[in-house]
């Protein structure tokens, strides 16, 4: 034990001697900072690319936000708050790289005007700069991802599989989704100038990115609620329809019983009166028509 | 009674020998022979019938009932009325596999695997919304006519009825598929009978043979659906038929048509070909429909299941005005003893559509205890003559349009991107204010036309002809409408004078007593003032003497430029213009 005291006294006494010396310091720094990057290496959440190519995806996504979204959301997407309590942009942290993908990807992001809600309008970001965007929002804390093409394709499914998926994603559509957004997907309104959007043209993408984030006042269906086949399932549903043939004819706007009453009378009635005046105008006379002038 | 025995044969030396008849009379005289119907036909088959485009509203009713009745004959051969739980394996592939009711199966057969199935269906569906919207403007055209007058009150009140089951059986008819959307059609049926107080959940479950959505509700509906009520229906409309051919179709006056005639073809042979023709254009049509426009596409609302509704649940139209109500009533509930009376159901469904229904059934017979006539009338009056009873109905109108329109108010929300919160506050305001304002706005604009029709009667038509008088003033000429315009103008009663009508009522009578006053009577005497107070009186013979007077003075006056110059002739189509210049012989 004794042995064992002399020599650690005689090391610390070495080391105690070279610490007032000007390099003590710089080696302190040294060491703290490869102690700390070797933790950060080691417990820090994995990154999709490299490094070096995704730091420079968030820098230039960081320039992008602080031009067009840090107005609203804050410089750190933290998010600023008006006088009255009210939201002038949400806080961002967490809301992952779908979320940034599927609002910015539809145009929907950057918001034109405050309103009920925002309205698809076309990009004002390319991919790019969505990409970019969505790599610095995510760098703020964990979040969704943006899915990839083999999250929602069917592509690997065998036909007999495709079928069953499309079933069961029927079945998922019609009791989640169709309350707001209709039993076509054709859209429907809700409270205060609300609505829940037309699917009918939406890119499989944001549909999948809308189901994992939950944007506006949808529900957000995350993987432990809906998974990931499940949600693929719902794509390929909605796709379905989309190549379904009109059996019924015309679908007027799909829209359920208020189109067809106005094409029943519209059309219906509007047709059977013409028809009507058109046999009741060859008629009897009960006065003489003067010769020459056309009956 | 003499008897006119010149024609009678006062010889009997040959047999008589019958002309070798046809075999067409053949089968006549064989059918007569035995059923003994030739004098009813001879009778009916030159049964006279006017024409008018709007006579043939109720036709297109009749003829689409026609059309229901065929196409659901078709339907009932494949559509399984049961609820029993099956996996479905039909060819509609998006379902396959998926649990749902044998009715909700057996449509998706006739949709898919039914050769024309789907098409009837279709024809079905819209004949069916057709048929509704075709007695509603025949409804209409009845009462704006006033064809519901004596002695028609009661053909007007088993219109009414027929409305009525046409409604119940298009119920009906839309649950039996038993997909979601109709399927959320039944539970709010099953919603406004628990909302009934104190025997609400006794008729549930009455129904619906237990709760709520049990096993028995589409069974009983089909039965509903293809037997009682069309029976009713059936009945109904024989009665109503048989009773228009009794009481003689009305007409519009003109020159020889009067009360006691009806002008027009005869049954055979032109009416029928008219009436039968029209039963295959309105075939036509609904199969065009059927074809083209798609209805009721239960393959995508999925089986029903109470935990799933889908937006746009709307009934079809004619259910749409009770729906529009509801969706618009403020949520009043009221408890008392721990229970709830929930007047936000039973105001907008158990309390105002049958309150409706009798202010329609009694509108004949109010019309006519207010206004106190009670003879038959055959000749149709335009409504511009009776403005008060028009303003009524466009006000029933208006109120039966703005609930129907918030039926939809989700739709008008979207397409036109509003908020249904602001289009609920104004239908609130507008189903009170909307018709209040149709009335009046209807009452003036028929007061109006009348006006107008006063005019012209009296003092001519505008000929747009411009006249300058010696002064440098001038005037319009007018010149007098032909006799057979002022003929039909002028074929309808003088309104009763106000004074001479309520002199009865407020004078003493032969005994010098004061007549018994009803409570009744002041409000009566009120209503015969708004009835009749502002309308334009049809000009008497004297004024429309005086008037034509008038008229020939100021010929005489302008006499002096015929075949001078240009009387201005020439071009409004009043005589021929081959041999006259513009500018006399220059």
């Amino acid at each position: 034990m004794r042995h064992v005291n002399g020599w650690t006294n005689r090391w610390a006494g070495r080391l105690s001697r070279h610490r007032r010396r000007p390099i003590a310091g710089a080696v302190l720094l040294l060491l703290g900072l490869v102690l700390t990057g070797s933790m950060y290496a080691v417990f820090a959440p994995a990154q999709a690319g490299s490094t070096d190519s995704n730091e420079e995806l968030v820098r230039e996504g960081r320039a992008l936000f602080l031009v067009g979204c840090s107005t609203c959301h804050g410089v750190n997407g933290e998010g600023i708050d008006t006088v009255n309590g009210n939201q002038l942009g949400p806080p961002l942290a967490g809301v992952g790289a779908a979320a940034v993908d599927f609002q910015v990807g539809t145009g929907r992001m950057p918001m034109a005007q405050p309103g009920q809600q925002n309205p698809v309008k076309p990009q004002v970001y390319d991919q790019d700069e969505i990409d970019a965007l969505a790599a610095f929002v995510a760098s703020l804390a964990p979040g969704p991802a943006v899915p990839d093409e083999a999250d929602y394709s069917t592509a690997d499914l065998s036909e007999e599989e495709r079928v069953e998926a499309i079933a069961r994603g029927g079945l998922i559509f019609r009791t989640n989704c169709t309350a707001c957004h209709n039993f076509a997907g054709n859209g429907g309104a809700m409270p205060r100038g609300g609505y829940a959007p037309d699917l009918s043209q939406t890119e499989a993408r944001y549909i999948y990115e809308a189901m994992l984030t939950g944007p506006g006042n949808m529900d957000n269906f995350s993987d432990g609620n809906l998974s990931p086949e499940e949600k693929r399932d719902v794509i390929a549903y909605l796709y379905s329809l989309r190549e379904q043939p009109a059996y019924g004819g015309f679908t007027l706007g799909g829209l359920g019983p208020v189109s067809e009453g106005l094409f029943a009378w519209v059309v219906g009635i509007g047709a059977m009166v013409g028809f009507a005046i058109w046999i009741a105008a060859h008629t009897t006379r009960s006065t003489r028509q003067k010769d020459g002038q056309a009956a | 009674m003499s008897i006119d025995t010149s024609k009678v044969a006062d010889s009997n030396t040959t047999a008589a020998t019958a002309k070798k008849p046809n075999r067409a009379g053949a089968a006549a005289t064989w059918a007569d022979d035995r059923l003994g119907l030739a004098t009813m036909m001879k009778k009916n088959l030159r049964k006279v019938f006017p024409d008018h485009w709007s006579f043939m509203l109720g036709e297109v009713a009749l003829w689409s009932f026609v059309v229901l009745l065929l196409s659901g004959v078709f339907l009932t051969f494949w559509y399984v009325p049961s609820m029993g739980e099956v996996h479905y394996e039909g060819s509609y592939d998006p379902l396959r596999g998926v649990e749902m009711s044998e009715a909700y199966a057996s449509s998706l057969k006739l949709s898919f695997d039914v050769r024309g199935g789907l098409l009837m269906r279709q024809m079905h569906h819209w004949a069916a919304m057709l048929f509704i919207a075709a007695m509603m403007i025949h409804l209409l055209r009845v009462f704006f006519t006033g064809a519901h007058r004596k002695p028609r009150e009661l053909n007007w009140v088993i219109g009414c009825l027929l409305l009525l089951l046409g409604t119940l059986e298009g119920f009906t008819g839309y649950s039996l598929p038993d997909d979601l959307l109709s399927g959320t059609g039944i539970r709010a049926a099953d919603g406004f009978l628990k909302a009934s107080p104190v025997v609400g959940s006794y008729m549930s479950f009455f129904l619906f043979g237990g709760e709520f959505p049990g096993d028995a509700i589409i069974p009983r509906f089909y039965t509903i659906h293809v037997l009682l009520i069309p029976g009713l229906l059936l009945a109904l409309i024989t009665a109503h038929m048989l009773l228009l051919v009794y009481h003689k179709h009305t007409q519009w006056p003109g020159p020889g048509r009067t009360e006691h005639n009806v002008v027009g073809y005869p049954m055979l042979p032109v009416y029928a070909a008219k009436a039968g023709g029209f039963f295959f254009i309105v075939f036509g049509v609904t199969a065009l429909m059927g074809g083209l426009l798609s209805i009721n596409p239960v393959w995508l609302f999925g089986p029903y299941d109470p935990s799933k509704v889908t937006a746009g649940s709307q009934p079809d139209w004619y259910m749409g005005w009770p729906d529009g109500l509801l969706r618009i009533m403020p949520g009043w509930e009221s408890h008392i003893f721990g229970h709830t009376i929930s007047w936000n159901v039973m105001v907008p469904i158990l309390l105002v559509p049958p309150l409706m229904l009798t202010i329609l059934i009694l509108l004949p017979f109010l019309e006519s205890w207010i206004t106190g006539d009670k003879r038959d009338h055959h000749l149709l009056q335009r409504p511009r003559n009776a403005p008060t009873r028009t303003a009524v109905m466009v006000s029933l109108m208006t109120f039966y349009g703005l609930s129907w329109a918030a039926g939809g108010n989700d739709l008008i929300a979207i397409t036109f991107d509003l908020s249904i919160n602001q289009i609920t506050y104004f239908m609130r305001v507008a189903v009170f204010l909307g018709p209040a304002l149709a009335f009046i706005i209807t009452k003036r604009w028929c007061i109006s036309l009348q006006r107008k029709d006063e005019e012209v009667l009296l003092h001519g038509y505008e000929t747009g002809i411009i006249m300058r008088s010696p002064e440098g003033g001038y005037s319009e000429r007018h010149l007098p409408i032909s006799e057979a315009r002022a003929f039909t103008m002028t074929a309808r009663d003088r309104d009763p004078d106000l004074a001479e009508l309520q002199s009865g009522e407020d004078g003493v009578d032969a005994n010098g007593l004061e007549p018994k006053r009803s409570p009744l009577a002041g409000i009566r005497r009120r209503l015969q003032t708004t009835m009749y107070a502002d309308n334009i009186q049809k000009p008497t013979a004297e004024e429309l003497e005086a008037a034509h007077h008038h008229a020939e003075h100021e010929h005489e006056l302008q006499a002096a430029m015929e075949g001078v110059s240009a009387d201005g002739h020439q071009f409004d189509g009043h005589h021929l213009v081959e041999e006259e210049t513009l500018r006399g012989d220059h």
